[in-house]
């Protein structure tokens, strides 16, 4: 079982390769003992791999020599199909990018579009998004830690998380009607306004959470074997997570100070008062610390959000982007025409091309849009923070066990829908 | 010549009554399991199929049982038929040798007793046939012809072998207090209240038992041979039907096995803790006692998270093994200062 180094693995001159760059002459005798790593093919039907995808490893025991993701099971060709969409129409579909949190996507897709309009949003609008896509960062984050411990074995966990995932899922059904593919943000704005009710239930939510962090911690943080399955596990240098393209908490995670949040602050960020917790090694211990903290972060945006919300309209009045509002379509035979042809014709951008990067709670999400000038975009690319991080997957995975290949698929979030697009 | 057809009769009828009592046991054990493990989680368990989800495990039974027995094509057949039956089998054969109460009963001029025989290598006995289960367990790996299955049986044999060891050293130090390996004469030994039971003089070997018990039947945190999250179910991943269900079987058949040992060997098996607590029938003392055991790792799988293949092993060679051999040194040493 004692490994050899791969170095001298490449060297051993019996060593068959699985695709051999120099096929040796037959001519040559073979060798009576050869070596010859195990290959083993994970997914795309797997219980761990978090949706579709399929990881080639290479073992050697159990030690993992070489990991090769392969993607594309779940691709829809999402960006494809928006260049035959009008720029409302694409919002549904960006729901079904990273599902976990697809308040985030609509978010980070209408300030693309918004910046490619210079559309500026009511101050109301900007505060309701901010809590929104906060809770969605808490909904994400609850998603990850109750799949990543579950991946480690730790059952209890992922019940838990799902608790209070639910309590944020029934307040998004009172805010705009559904759970899962929320289709809220509009451009311009949100669909609708948070009712004293769903603040109420939030306020309630927020003083009951930071003890329900607590109890999570409680299962783990000073759990021996939950230590020993993360610490030291898939480290990845500061230096490396900048080149590899890492964003969000698995480069916090590394100790690189970057939040979109905080860089260029959008929404409300720059009004509310909240620190970027960072880790300090690069390990799955670190990525699990610093998402715990955003949890807790977060809780602390939402409140300070809820406190300074202003009164106000929460969409822009931009008659050639808006919608006018459904109470004056019913009523009056302008504003009916007026929805009709948004609606059916969608509104004309100036040419010219924009990106625009969101913090989503998985990283960097950016959408990039090229403009003709016609009412659908010529070109749409999504950076997806999963398929840049499936770039680092082998960088990472590689000397550790098969054991730890559940850790980093876990500890780096991955959602398929948003990595094949 | 009727005195030894009258003997047999009486064999078989108590054989009969522990495997059908352990049989039962094992189906509501899943049951137990279930609501337990829903009750810790915020949920309710199984709740449709009867009172409270009471008829599941039957139902579960009788689903494995008409379910499409499959064998893949590239499986060594008979190596994999083999396999489940060999897990199983040293699973049930242990219960022969476990004294589950005290009183014989007498019915008929004959005398049933309260357990199937008593040998005196009991606990040697048992320990043998559950090495042979991991062979049950390693050839299924190996027969599937299924890489994840291969790396589970290995795993397991590993495992099982490690743990084996650190498990029957934990136990010579009972042995070396009991004087005997009969199970019947080491439940007698710890006669006389809580404070004669071996669990106070020999704590270290209890809880290196306990530990090792949980590696050897492969549960959490040790469920590394069945790891779902890494090798899908490990060595029984192509197993379907009645064969998973020997499997299955075999594990909970296991944990209520260890969970009987733990309880002779450290608890005191069917004595009250207390003389006024005496007018409690010893078998309920037993059972009450094993429940302690099940719940224990029940409880254990919904709060830890799952070992590393390599830092099982460093676990069991560094530290459990070193324990168990200190624990017999300072055992042995004591007692022949206090015996001369």
């Amino acid at each position: 079982m004692e490994a050899h180094t791969r170095q001298e693995k490449e060297n051993d001159p019996n060593r068959v390769y699985l695709n051999d760059p120099e096929p040796r002459p037959v001519t040559e005798d073979l060798p009576l003992r050869r070596s010859e790593d195990l290959l083993l093919n994970m997914g795309p039907q797997h219980p761990a791999t978090h949706g579709v995808l399929r990881v080639v490893l290479e073992l050697e025991g159990e030690k993992i020599i070489k990991a090769t993701p392969d993607l594309g099971y779940l691709h829809r060709g999402v960006e494809k199909l928006c260049e035959g969409l009008t720029y409302q129409q694409i919002i549904p579909h960006t729901d079904r990018l990273d599902y976990i949190c697809s308040m985030s996507n609509n978010f980070a897709y209408v300030r693309a579009v918004e910046k490619l309009l210079g559309v500026s949003i009511p101050e109301r609008g900007e505060y309701v998004r901010t809590i929104i896509a906060e809770m969605q960062r808490i909904v994400g984050h609850l998603f990850w830690l109750g799949t990543q411990a579950l991946d480690i074995g730790a059952m209890t966990v992922f019940f838990w998380t799902f608790r209070e995932r639910e309590a944020l899922l029934d307040l998004f059904e009172e805010i705009c009607g559904a759970r899962l593919t929320m289709n809220y943000f509009r451009i311009g704005g949100v669909n609708g306004d948070l009712t004293p009710n769903v603040i109420f239930k939030l306020r309630k939510f927020l003083k009951e959470f930071p003890s329900k962090i607590e109890e999570y911690d409680r299962l783990l943080v000073n759990n021996r074997i939950w230590l020993s399955r993360t610490k030291d596990i898939a480290v990845i240098s500061a230096e490396d997570a900048v080149s590899f393209g890492l964003t969000g908490p698995v480069l916090r995670g590394s100790g690189v100070n970057y939040d979109i949040r905080k860089a260029e602050p959008y929404a409300a960020y720059g009004k509310v008062d909240w620190d970027v917790p960072l880790g300090t090694n690069g390990d799955t211990y670190d990525r699990y610390w610093v998402r715990m903290q955003e949890m807790k972060q977060s809780a602390r945006i939402i409140s300070q959000c809820l406190e300074k919300l202003p009164e106000g309209p929460i969409l822009t009045d931009v008659p050639q982007v808006v919608a006018p509002p459904k109470e004056k379509v019913m009523q009056d035979m302008q504003s009916l025409i007026h929805h009709f042809i948004i609606f059916t014709e969608g509104f004309r951008p100036p040419k010219g091309e924009v990106y625009c990067a969101t913090e989503a709670p998985k990283g960097e999400l950016g959408f990039s849009i090229i403009s003709d000038g016609s009412p659908k975009p010529y070109r749409l690319k999504i950076r997806a923070p999963s398929f840049v991080h499936l770039g680092a997957f082998d960088h990472m995975a590689r000397g550790y066990m098969i054991a730890d290949i559940v850790t980093i698929f876990g500890t780096y979030d991955l959602v398929m829908g948003e990595c094949d697009r | 010549m009727i005195q030894t057809v009258l003997n047999l009769v009486v064999v078989l009828v108590t054989i009969g009554i522990v495997m059908v009592t352990v049989l039962l046991h094992v189906a509501y054990l899943t049951y137990f399991e279930r609501k337990i493990l829903g009750w810790m989680q915020d949920r309710m368990g199984p709740m449709e199929v009867g009172y409270h989800g009471l008829l599941q495990p039957i139902a579960d039974g009788l689903k494995l049982f008409f379910k499409e027995d499959i064998i893949p094509a590239q499986a060594n057949k008979i190596i994999f038929t083999l396999a489940p039956i060999l897990v199983l089998i040293p699973a049930l054969v242990g219960f022969a040798v476990v004294p589950f109460g005290r009183d014989s009963i007498h019915v008929f001029g004959l005398t049933f007793r309260p357990y199937v025989t008593d040998i005196n290598i009991g606990i040697l006995y048992i320990l043998a046939f559950a090495s042979i289960g991991a062979y049950g367990v390693l050839l299924g790996g190996w027969a599937s012809n299924n890489k994840y299955s291969l790396l589970g049986g290995l795993r397991s044999a590993a495992q099982v072998i490690s743990y084996e060891l650190s498990l029957g050293l934990a136990i010579v130090g009972v042995l070396l207090m009991a004087g005997s390996l009969s199970l019947v004469k080491i439940t007698e030994a710890q006669g006389g209240g809580v404070f004669h039971w071996f669990i106070i003089p020999q704590f270290a070997a209890f809880v290196v038992y306990l530990i090792s018990a949980i590696a050897e039947t492969n549960r959490l945190p040790f469920d590394l041979p069945e790891a779902e999250s890494e090798l899908v179910a490990g060595f029984f991943t192509e197993y379907s039907g009645m064969r998973f269900a020997f499997f299955f079987l075999a594990e909970y058949a296991n944990m209520i096995l260890v969970s009987c040992i733990a309880t002779i060997l450290f608890l005191g098996g069917w004595h009250a803790p207390f003389e006024a607590l005496s007018f409690i029938p010893p078998i309920i003392w037993f059972v009450g006692k094993v429940y302690v055991f099940l719940f224990f790792y029940i409880w254990i799988r919904g709060t830890l998270p799952r070992l590393r293949y390599d830092q099982l092993m460093m676990f069991g060679w560094k530290i459990m093994i070193p324990l168990a051999l200190a624990n017999i040194v300072v055992t042995s040493a004591v007692l022949y200062f206090i015996r001369g």
